[in-house]
């Protein structure tokens, strides 16, 4: 079913957040003079080596083994290395990873998804976190894809530990996993409609009136971000 | 691919619903029928699912074909609802996941947010032993909930009310420290909220001397008990290679009598300076996981007792980083009523200094901002890897905050550990995965 995705060009990029303007809270006058500034929030990280050992041995297998993901993204950040994979070789990277002497990522600990809705064509990531137990270290593969065609290969096949993680990314983030063998919902129920973790998702509530005044729900209220 | 996930369900010909006192005629019925398959739906509320965990059972007499395990029914939203809150405030909502080992989720999330802040180094020795002294203390009461149920489950009861005495003392110690026995919001980003009381020591010093006379108890009543061991011997068997492939950590792991803690292999809070033993044992079995359990208890009061004598020689020391920017301002203090706020600050605040004040006021209601950036940070909590992922935008709330919880990721191995069994093992072997559903659903 991979090979029905469209290859991603060009190169994925760090995921931009947002842009933000003012400096202060928003939703509310800013007295500041600061009003107009705008910012472009992006993922950090040192895309070139040499990040450090092992960092640089693991890319450099990674890259002889997967020639695809040579001049793909890559950032090393606090300490831990995220490699991007295409979505379409995400199947072969993982085989790679766990099979791999060199690389041996026996466990993936974690599947999870993050929606970044200002990146456009690269909406919804899922973040794979694998942890090599043989060489006592830890990596993080990330897959981007857009929100209108939100589907990515399964990795079950290699490392069924996947299983519920995929399905909890489809409950919370509707990102189809092709080729799992059961994805349905897993924390929300059956007939549950939409995909609560999006940011697009209301958290809900109902504002409070307490002594006369009313505190607004929670995702109603001023934020500093 | 989406839509026909329901068109191998085959409509049950006939429905049993058990309340209670109608066995002999739910068995006489079956009997009479002469029917090879019957479906057993344990659960959601079933007292040895260790909450709200249901268990879809397909059944030929007595063993078991097929499991499947379900879960959801205490999905509360804490991710989402952490995108809302504030980095501080947002302990007050993981600390509700795994509710037997509040201080574990904790733990990772601050973690997870030190490092984002890059302040890993600048933490307090201090704050870092009071985290290690709470942590192991709760290792020690959920291993005690996970022997104690798991035995109750077999009929073994008395296992449960001694294990539930000597973690009510524990509880107490929480209490003691941070105002409540369990959903404590004690540790936070930068440190912990206080430090230990006085008579704080005391205490727990006395609670050490409990535990090492009451420890001996559960291995006297279990180790060498018959019944005990007909039933948990052998049952729920996990090979080391079974583990690899569903990504298995813990006590389950550590069954197979591979040695893998991330307190040894990873360590964080200054694990790599205490004295302790990674626990092994290599029946691959829930009797292994019990006797696992049953030591680490007492390697975990070692590494108490060594955080004992290290509160000792750091008294006065602070117990949250130096950084106001980051640091909760309020040193909060034990009244006679309960916990409260330190008179010290309040008159600090309100008669004295307005900056002092206005800081305050900004840090609580805005709360700080954390760079950029996404970490994944893992703790070795009672039931195995416990890992936080947080996402931040810069901003003063996490941007997407994810946990992954043992428990969910041990439950899926319930039909490999079950099926070709009995039925009466499914309990065993669900109690020695030892989930808490408040975790597994978050």
């Amino acid at each position: 079913m991979s090979d029905e995705l469209t290859p991603q060009t060009p190169a994925p990029v760090a995921p931009v957040f947002e842009t933000k303007k003012g400096m202060w809270s928003r939703g509310s006058g800013d007295t500041s003079g600061y009003g107009n500034i705008e910012r472009r929030v992006a993922m950090p990280g040192q895309t070139a080596g040499p990040f450090g050992q092992p960092w640089d041995a693991v890319h450099a297998r990674a890259t002889e083994l997967l020639p695809f993901l040579d001049g793909g993204l890559v950032l090393f950040d606090r300490g831990e290395l995220t490699i991007f994979v295409p979505r379409e070789r995400i199947q072969e990277a993982v085989r790679a990873f766990r099979d791999d002497a060199h690389l041996r990522f026996e466990i993936c600990v974690s599947v999870s998804g993050v929606h970044y809705p200002q990146q456009t064509g690269a909406e919804l990531h899922v973040v794979y976190h694998l942890l090599s137990i043989t060489h006592n270290r830890r990596v993080r593969l990330e897959v981007t894809c857009p929100e209108g065609d939100a589907h990515v290969p399964s990795i079950v096949a290699t490392y069924p530990m996947a299983d519920w993680h995929e399905r909890e990314t489809w409950d919370m983030f509707g990102i189809e996993f092709d080729g799992h063998p059961g994805l349905t919902r897993i924390l929300m129920p059956d007939d549950w409609v939409g995909h609560p973790q999006r940011k697009d998702y209301p958290l809900g509530g109902v504002d409070i009136q307490y002594k006369g005044a009313t505190v607004p729900a929670p995702d109603q209220r001023r934020t500093y971000n | 691919m989406s839509t026909d996930y329901f068109k191998g369900d085959v409509e049950a010909d006939r429905v049993y619903l058990a309340q209670g006192g109608d066995w002999s005629e739910i068995a006489a019925s079956q009997a009479e029928r002469g029917d090879e398959t019957i479906v057993v739906n344990m659960g959601p509320q079933h007292p040895s699912t260790h909450g709200v965990l249901r268990l879809i059972l397909e059944m030929d007499g007595e063993t078991v074909t097929h499991i499947r395990p379900g879960i959801g029914f205490l999905h509360t939203g804490i991710e989402k609802n952490m995108e809302y809150k504030t980095w501080t405030q947002g302990v007050a909502f993981c600390t509700r996941m795994d509710y037997v080992a509040p201080l574990f989720n904790e733990a990772v999330y601050c973690l997870a947010v030190e490092k984002l802040l890059g302040i890993t180094d600048d933490i307090p020795e201090r704050a870092s032993i009071i985290r290690v002294l709470m942590m192991e203390l709760n290792r020690i009461a959920s291993h005690l909930v996970a022997m104690g149920t798991g035995g109750m489950e077999i009929g073994a009861l008395t296992v449960m009310t001694i294990a539930f005495r000597e973690r009510e003392l524990i509880l107490d110690f929480f209490e003691a420290i941070s105002g409540t026995r369990m959903n404590h919001a004690f540790i936070r980003p930068g440190g912990v909220a206080n430090d230990v009381p006085e008579g704080g020591i005391e205490q727990l010093r006395s609670l050490v001397a409990w535990l090492k006379k009451h420890l001996p108890e559960y291995a006297t009543f279990c180790n060498e008990n018959p019944i005990f061991k007909l039933r948990m011997q052998g049952i729920a068997k996990l090979d080391l290679t079974a583990c690899m492939m569903m990504g298995i950590t813990g006590p389950i792991l550590r069954s197979t009598g591979y040695e893998w803690d991330l307190r040894k292999s990873q360590p964080y809070c200054g694990y790599e300076t205490y004295e302790f033993d990674v626990v092994t044992w290599d029946t691959q079995d829930a009797y292994g996981r019990f006797r696992i359990r049953l030591q680490e208890c007492w390697e975990s009061l070692k590494i108490v007792e060594q955080c004992i004598d290290r509160l000792e020689k750091t008294q006065g020391q602070p117990v949250m980083v130096g950084d106001k920017k980051i640091a909760w301002p309020a040193s909060l203090a034990l009244g006679p009523d309960g916990q409260g706020n330190s008179f010290e600050h309040v008159r600090h605040i309100m008669g004295e200094s307005m900056e002092a004040l206005i800081h305050h006021f900004k840090i609580v209601t805005e709360g700080f901002k954390v760079p950029v950036g996404q970490v994944y940070q893992a703790v070795e909590s009672p039931k195995g890897e416990l890992g936080c992922t947080v996402v931040s935008d810069g901003g003063t709330r996490p941007y997407r905050a994810h946990f992954r919880d043992p428990g969910f990721n041990h439950l899926q191995s319930v039909p490999l550990m079950c099926e070709g069994g009995m039925i009466s093992d499914v309990v065993v072997a669900v109690a020695s995965i030892d989930p808490v559903l408040g975790g597994v659903d978050r």
